[in-house]
């Protein structure tokens, strides 16, 4: 199914991606060639096959459930774009 | 002397530093003096000179008091920039990215340097390793160091290009890759250098920049099969850190490059004569297949049926996969920020502007194949027969211990060439996607020249943790190849 304007407007706004007005028609061009080709999909048989999530073995390994890392803030903040004291900081998000 | 030094292979170096005949930092500094002289490339986003030659300066004072930690002590290598750093800045090729500065080490990069290896800088690649041809990185295209041709720069494969560029130009002895659907394998190939990508499971994924979790893998990029066995072993080991690292032993991978391929059984998938192939990469794949039966090997068909599938199959799970990674840079805690009035429009502005092309396609593709209404007839249809290929490579693996194949249906393209078209880009990786999507090792060695004089690389194929066979494999192919070109910039 061919995607449209207003898709890939509600698509990016899922995605939390800023896409422009002029960018829509071309994107919405190579997505529909990108889906269009992956549903080649549909021909293959898979009644009965269960999806494969990982190759990894089905159970995830145990640890002990003990503090091993973390606690140091100044660390955690060094990357921060606009810290205030000791905190992350965004826009007014509660009026 | 600088120009010997840059040419040994991490065996030799290491065995020349035992001896030594050379110290840490005179081979530091031969490579920082190529990487100054072979700018133009754009092999590495980050140079990191000085911690180098410190680091060799340490190794150098171990070694005096005869307390060298080793194989790889003092041996400069260089380091995908997917992989934090603890103090040095790490980009993913992306924007996005902006001033990080790790405040850890991978456990990659962290093995490495336990073992004593010397980090000469950060090398370049596609933005969050999507790409085929390091054309998607923010920081600028890598060329290719075996062009020019016909008057025109050549991509050297991605998404470890600058990795590749820089193992063949002589600017390290070997460097790091990571690979979702092919990123060791495929620029190995266009760059006439080794490069393996182990088993799912092998190298932690701890550290390593996210893309899509259930499909990368860390792996080693060098000039010689027995130096990729020697770096994948200190690269590898479980991880209690990585909850999908294996906890299997690590062999001396070293140790198989020697065996030899009398008797071994080599395979070869029937599907991967593709329409169109290329006549030169078709007449490499059967040389190859001449010389390891000259070499002792049993060679026979193999069918691999749901080969066609791999690679649409391969692009609704990473981007899937590479959404949901991508949904952590929001402009709030480390990066680039944009501001915005409210909250989501800071996210938006940030996530527009900090992203590429390619990486918002792959984005916008994984967020409508994960959302709701879609994810039945996208997400999980692939995950089904995702399953199938890899039940396709189990039934092979039980009548062979090997699978050749052709590493990429071309040799190096032309940088701007295939960016029209995003499909026309993702089929580069058509030989290497189905290796990934069942989680197993894969190995590229260069086997020959294209007709314009280009490096060609042939892929071995193993079952899942059977490193030691492919790497066994590929020692054959190497000694039979005989590849001794070099590229014009190296």
């Amino acid at each position: 199914m061919p995607l449209d304007r207003s898709a890939i407007k509600s698509i990016a706004y899922l995605a939390r991606l800023r896409v422009e007005d002029a960018q829509c028609d071309a994107l919405a061009g190579e997505l529909s060639g990108i889906l269009q080709w992956v549903e080649q999909l549909a021909e293959v048989d898979t009644n009965g096959v269960e999806p494969m999530t990982s190759v990894a073995g089905a159970t995830l390994a145990q640890r002990i459930d003990a503090v091993t890392d973390g606690g140091d803030l100044r660390a955690a903040l060094s990357n921060a774009p606009s810290p205030v004291d000791d905190y992350y900081a965004v826009p007014k998000v509660v009026e | 002397m600088t120009s010997d030094l840059t040419r040994l292979t991490i065996a030799s170096a290491r065995d020349r530093l035992e001896a030594g005949r050379f110290s840490a930092v005179e081979l530091t500094r031969a490579h920082l003096d190529a990487i100054g002289a072979a700018r133009p490339l754009n092999a590495f986003i980050t140079e990191t000179a000085d911690l180098a030659l410190a680091r060799a300066a340490e190794s150098d004072a171990r070694r005096n008091k005869g307390e060298a930690l080793g194989p790889l002590d003092g041996i400069p290598l260089a380091i995908k920039d997917l992989f934090c750093t603890q103090g040095v800045r790490t980009t993913a090729g992306s924007h996005i990215l902006d001033g990080f500065v790790p405040p850890y080490e991978s456990t990659v990069t962290a093995k490495l340097r336990a073992a004593g290896a010397v980090m000469l800088g950060k090398t370049n690649l596609d933005e969050f390793a999507m790409g085929s041809s390091n054309t998607t990185s923010f920081f600028g295209p890598v060329k290719n160091p075996w062009g020019p041709k016909d008057g025109k720069d050549l991509v050297p494969g991605g998404s470890s290009g600058g990795s590749a560029a820089a193992v063949a130009a002589r600017l390290c002895l070997g460097a790091t890759g990571s690979d979702t659907g092919g990123s060791i394998r495929q620029p190995a190939s266009f760059c006439g250098i080794v490069g393996i990508k182990p088993t799912y499971g092998r190298c932690s994924r701890w550290g390593i920049v996210a893309f899509a979790s259930s499909l990368d893998q860390a792996g080693p990029m060098t000039r010689s099969v027995r130096d990729a066995a020697i770096l994948l072993r200190c690269m590898a080991g479980h991880d209690p850190k990585d909850s999908t690292s294996a906890a299997v032993a690590v062999p001396d991978f070293e140790a198989a490059v020697a065996r030899g391929v009398r008797g071994l059984k080599v395979g070869i998938p029937l599907e991967y004569r593709i329409d169109g192939m290329a006549s030169e990469i078709e007449g490499l794949w059967r040389q190859g297949e001449a010389w390891l039966r000259e070499a002792g090997a049993e060679i026979s068909d193999v069918s691999l049926p749901h080969t066609q599938y791999a690679l649409a199959t391969y692009y609704i799970v990473a981007p899937a996969e590479a959404s949901s990674n991508l949904a952590r840079y929001d402009g709030v805690r480390f990066g680039l920020r944009v501001p915005g009035d409210t909250l989501d429009e800071m996210y938006m502005n940030t996530r527009g502007e900090g992203f590429g092309a390619e990486v918002r396609r792959r984005i916008l593709i994984g967020t409508y194949v994960l959302s709701a209404g879609y994810y039945d007839a996208y997400y999980l249809k692939a995950q089904k027969v995702r399953a199938l290929i890899a039940r396709d490579f189990a039934r092979a693996f039980e009548k062979v211990d090997v699978i050749l194949t052709p590493t990429a249906p071309s040799d190096a393209f032309a940088i701007g060439d295939k960016a029209d078209d995003p499909i026309t880009m993702y089929l580069n990786d058509v030989f290497t996607v189905p290796t990934s999507l069942a989680g197993l090792p894969g190995i590229s060695v260069p086997a020959g020249l294209s007709g314009r004089g280009l490096p060609l690389g042939l892929q071995l194929i193993g079952r899942p943790f059977d490193e030691e066979t492919v790497l066994r494999a590929a020692a054959a192919l190497e000694r039979a190849a005989n590849f001794d070109a070099t590229p014009t910039s190296g």
